[in-house]
């Protein structure tokens, strides 16, 4: 019905999305509900390989600025692209390009971890649905909960099963909304190596976090996202949690 | 210590080698198979609404004393309130589930089309209302002492239905974005579906009354426009909603 | 910033030239109707509202056409200013249909003897008025204004199209339960066509008047909420 039958094709496609640049770009976004503007304007560049992270007080926009570039939310101005396709009038090409965590766990909690990924598997048009879901189930470590109700999931085993579902598709550019939350200290380090393994693969990963020190974990570079626009910036090499500290409450301090 | 990434130089995935409609279909099946499994699990809405459509019919005994007479008069319209009213609880559940945990995003987040998307919740609602008119058509047998073992009365049935859950599934998407969403979806769904209630309740009737099948024929076409009509517009019509669920 | 797509204002000057048409046919049309036009012979003087009660079920149907247009329209452009449009013309559509079926109401009583009868034509017009509120209410229950503005797009189109079935349906269900009361039931003349074509012109172009100004009232709501954002804007030192 969208139209796009060139996206369901097989390896030509394949073939081709090989040779793109896997970055994600924002020109000038606008969001707006209503009165309120989530989002204004906000610039961002991130390149293949590269991990961004982006911090900002409760409020400013991340979550909406990555739904946006997730293409959940359309924006009210302003152009977002992901791997060079545009994320309104090539929504259904992004979505096989990406892997989104976010607050909500997506999941059912009436389906096992292995159906939910299954499901999402055939949604995704993997080959394998199957393979695929046992597969990601032994990458976060709950191949032995394959047949556990997704309501009767612990905190930290639902973000692991989250973190399998967004993974599922091989996608090359990652948008994950505070992926640590509810992680103990061993999965939280495997979510750090996961990320630099993935940014070494040449994928391009975006992380919203609220803990500065993990940010420069997670991270090659820091952006501080405030009432809904980037205010600061800064590569990882050139800070350390003091000095990130410092710029974050300058410039998320005074509010006009 | 992670070795399910590819290596380098990596590429996206081949995708199933389905043509795109058989893979469209594959996946309304799985979302309308998911529905089910989920229903079964949890019952929640089955026996819910089956509960509702008894203490719906048995009120209105009451208030009509539906035997002999009565019960050709007005048991079709009784059974099709009943049948109306219920269904619509199952209807609210089509997306409220979907909403609990964040699952309407996550189906979003996928390249699914989505009519696909709309197929596949209108197929499992379709199921589960099906599954309510199996255990209430024979109550209803029992309870106004006529035969329910017509093939003409099996279709109206199914085609009502059809009509019925087409356009509840459209407006269930919407209505569960708002607080009051029980209210919303009556609000939206009864006026439009006037026309599949009325022919269903008549060609019941005619059913019933062992009439033959060219005397069901008005009433099926009916049925049959609507279900055409709306089964063609509200998929389409669909992808504008669902466009508004990102949030 | 934002462009945000405003419906073009109509200059005032058509606005006063349309208001003093509108007020003019009306008055022709009241004319026509009640001088003009000769008394029929069965029912007398009441048959006149007959002329009102056609004009204001057209325009009830030709403002539920504004909305369908007017909702296409929003969800292919996604631009305001035909959600406005829309919006505007439900309200005015169900004040038009609320006049159909009180006209519909007295006639039916002084022409069988009932304040209210199960006719197609009447019944339709109840079921059009109840659509319309639904979509009014639709409208009240969702916050967002996007997400309002493509619901009320999409009940606004199914709505339209249900119409004809809806008025087909019961056309049907009447035949199997005939009513006592008839149809119709007077002579038309031909001397009676000019009241009726007037009548029907001049609702048409009030409708027009009023929606023009009711979507221009919506956008200049819509401007200052646009100059409040600005102001803010400009205050936390935008730009």
């Amino acid at each position: 019905m969208t139209g796009t039958a060139g996206v369901v094709q097989t390896s030509g496609n394949g073939e081709q999305a090989a040779a793109s640049v896997w970055d994600i770009e924002a020109i000038g976004v606008w969001k707006t509900f209503g009165s309120t503007e989530a989002l204004r304007g906000v610039n961002l560049q991130v390149s293949p390989g590269e991990r961004l992270a982006i911090i900002g007080p409760n409020g400013s926009g991340k979550s909406t600025l990555l739904k946006v570039l997730a293409t959940l939310l359309r924006p009210s101005a302003g152009t977002a692209r992901l791997a060079g396709l545009d994320v309104q009038s090539q929504a259904f090409e992004v979505r096989r390009l990406v892997g989104v965590v976010c607050h909500q766990s997506f999941l059912y909690s009436d389906l096992t971890t292995l159906e939910n990924l299954e499901f999402y598997g055939r949604m995704y048009r993997m080959p394998d649905p199957s393979d695929r879901a046992r597969q990601q189930l032994r990458l976060v470590g709950l191949e032995a909960h394959a047949d556990v109700l997704g309501r009767d999931l612990s905190r930290g085993m639902q973000q692991r099963l989250a973190l399998a579902r967004a993974l599922i598709q091989e996608p090359p550019v990652l948008l994950l909304d505070e992926p640590d939350t509810g992680l103990d200290q061993r999965w939280a380090a495997f979510l750090v190596d996961l990320l630099a393994e993935a940014a070494g693969q040449g994928r391009t990963v975006l992380v919203i976090t609220h803990n500065l020190e993990r940010s420069l974990d997670l991270a090659d570079r820091v952006a501080v996202l405030n009432n809904g626009k980037i205010t600061f910036t800064a590569k990882r090499d050139e800070l350390d949690v003091a000095s990130l500290k410092e710029a974050y409450l300058h410039h998320t301090g005074a509010v006009g | 210590m992670w070795q399910a990434l590819r290596k380098p130089t990596f590429i996206i995935p081949a995708l199933s080698a389905e043509s795109g409609i058989a893979a469209f279909l594959t996946q309304a099946l799985a979302i309308a198979a998911k529905d089910v499994r989920s229903e079964i699990r949890s019952r929640e809405a089955v026996s819910g609404s089956l509960v509702f459509a008894l203490l719906v019919m048995i009120i209105f005994n009451f208030a009509f004393d539906l035997e002999g007479e009565m019960a050709e008069v007005a048991g079709p319209g009784v059974l099709w309130v009943a049948i109306a009213l219920a269904g619509m609880m199952g209807l609210g559940h089509v997306f409220a589930k979907e909403r609990e945990q964040g699952g309407l995003q996550g189906l979003l987040l996928t390249p699914v089309d989505r009519g696909a998307i709309f197929l596949g919740k209108m197929t499992g609602a379709l199921l589960l209302t099906l599954a309510l008119e199996a255990f209430l058509l024979p109550l209803f047998a029992l309870f106004s002492n006529v035969s329910i073992l017509s093939p003409g009365l099996m279709v109206v049935v199914l085609m009502g239905t059809l009509g019925f859950v087409t356009v509840g599934t459209l407006f269930s998407a919407m209505a569960v974005t708002s607080r009051s969403r029980e209210l919303m979806l009556p609000l939206l769904l009864l006026p439009v579906a006037t026309p599949v209630l009325l022919a269903a309740v008549e060609g019941t009737r005619f059913a019933l009354q062992g009439e033959p099948w060219s005397e069901l024929v008005p009433p099926l076409t009916m049925l049959a426009a609507f279900d055409v009509v709306f089964l063609g517009l509200c998929p389409f019509l669909f992808e504008y909603v669902m466009e508004e669920m990102g949030a | 910033m934002i462009a945000f797509e405003l419906p073009a204002v109509t200059p005032a000057r058509a606005k006063t030239g349309l208001a003093i048409l509108a007020l003019t046919l009306l008055l022709a049309a009241l004319v026509a109707a009640f001088v003009i036009a000769p008394t029929e012979r069965e029912m007398g003087d009441v048959q006149r509202i007959f002329y009102f009660h056609v004009a204001s079920a057209w325009t009830a149907f030709l403002a539920f056409f504004v909305v369908f247009l007017a909702s296409i329209a929003y969800l292919r452009t996604k631009t305001p200013r035909w959600d406005i449009v829309a919006a505007s013309a439900a309200e005015i559509g169900i004040v038009f249909t609320t006049l159909t079926l009180i006209s519909g109401s007295v006639w039916a009583r002084s022409a069988w003897g009932t304040w209210w009868t199960w006719e197609p034509r009447l019944t339709t017009t109840l079921m059009l008025w109840l659509i319309y509120v639904s979509y009014l209410i639709l409208r009240e229950m969702v916050e967002e204004p996007d997400r309002r503005a493509a619901f009320a797009a999409v009940f606004g189109i199914i709505g339209f199209v249900d119409v004809p079935i809806v008025f087909m349906s019961i056309r049907w269900w009447r035949t199997l339960h005939p009513q006592v009361v008839g149809s119709e039931g007077f002579n038309m003349e031909g001397a009676m066509l000019p009241a009726l074509f007037l009548s029907v012109i001049a609702f048409t172009v009030v409708f027009l008047h009023i929606l023009i100004l009711r979507a221009g009232l919506e956008r200049s709501q819509h401007e200052m909420m646009e100059l409040r954002r600005r102001a803010r804007w400009i205050q936390e030192g935008g730009g």
